[in-house]
């Protein structure tokens, strides 16, 4: 099970989120450079050493039909999704704290 | 037009910027080895340049797996000496940096650090040896006159290099600091 404490981080959170559909690294990049309008770049070895890490954990793993078989492509696993609702549940706990508090001075 | 500078780089984010200024003036860097930079011309301002110090050996399986994403994801692998790699991209597909967050950065960091520390380590130990036969044959001129500079050579850049992993430590304990507050 992925542990429940703890933020996840913003490249780990966008790559989990682009492997939803089967990815390999070029295509993570590219894709989380547009769910994030540009804002987030990724850098190649920081994604490969993010991949690894995903991996070990098992939140992610090759996917085995990929398309053009010199690359290689990526999946989110069942642990991952988990991972990622629950980062979900902390980030709207989050943004709700924020405009609660925040929101609230500006009306 | 093939252009070769001698020049000795001991700093590896000064010499990432030399390379990205000849990238800008129009020399790309097509080959290293040992303190020789060979460049061809390119368009100004056509390549960014970054160095990156590799857990292994080119040519061990991890290491050429990493070469292989790292081709995979657009980066051209230009020259390897040692553990270092020499990777650029095309300036016109974006900003391009290998560490994008600050853990990864500060990994590598650490690499750099150990690879510096491990060197002048062995480069104060060796140089001490050779002080200490130096001093003991002080007498016997012959073995002395070889030992006793050699070891102080030695010596001297052993502390340069553990100057260099200082940075380094420097370096990681501001990215430390900065990681209290943000990722």
């Amino acid at each position: 099970m992925p542990e429940t404490v703890g933020a996840l981080t913003e490249a780990v959170f966008y790559i989990l989120l682009s492997l939803y559909s089967p990815m390999h690294g070029y295509g993570i990049m590219q894709n989380v450079k547009e769910l994030s309008s540009h804002r987030v770049e990724l850098g190649a070895g920081t994604l490969y050493g993010a991949i690894n890490t995903l991996l070990e954990k098992g939140w992610i793993r090759p996917y085995e039909f990929a398309a053009d078989s010199r690359k290689k492509e990526y999946k989110i696993t069942e642990f991952g999704k988990v991972a990622v609702n629950l980062e979900i549940a902390r980030l709207e706990e989050l943004l709700l704290n924020g405009k609660k508090i925040v929101g609230g001075e500006e009306q | 037009m093939k252009k070769v500078i001698w020049k000795p780089y001991w700093d590896f984010e000064r010499e990432e910027n030399w390379l990205n200024n000849m990238a800008a003036q129009g020399f790309a860097l097509t080959r290293y080895t040992w303190c020789r930079y060979v460049f061809e011309s390119c368009e100004k301002g056509e390549y960014i340049y970054r160095l990156e110090l590799l857990d292994n050996m080119p040519g061990n399986p991890q290491s050429n797996e990493y070469l292989r994403f790292m081709e995979e994801a657009g980066v051209e692998c230009v020259s390897t000496y040692l553990r270092w790699v020499y990777f650029r991209k095309k300036a016109s597909e974006g900003a391009f940096e290998l560490y994008t967050d600050i853990d990864s950065n500060i990994n590598h960091c650490r690499r750099v650090n150990n690879f510096w520390f491990t060197l002048a380590v062995a480069e104060l130990l060796i140089g001490f040896s050779n002080i200490s036969i130096g001093l003991s044959n002080i007498d016997r001129i012959g073995l002395s006159y070889f030992n006793l500079p050699a070891g102080i050579l030695l010596f001297v850049l052993g502390l340069f290099f553990f100057h260099l992993s200082w940075k380094m430590r420097k370096k990681i304990r501001q990215l430390l600091k900065k990681k209290t507050i943000r990722e």
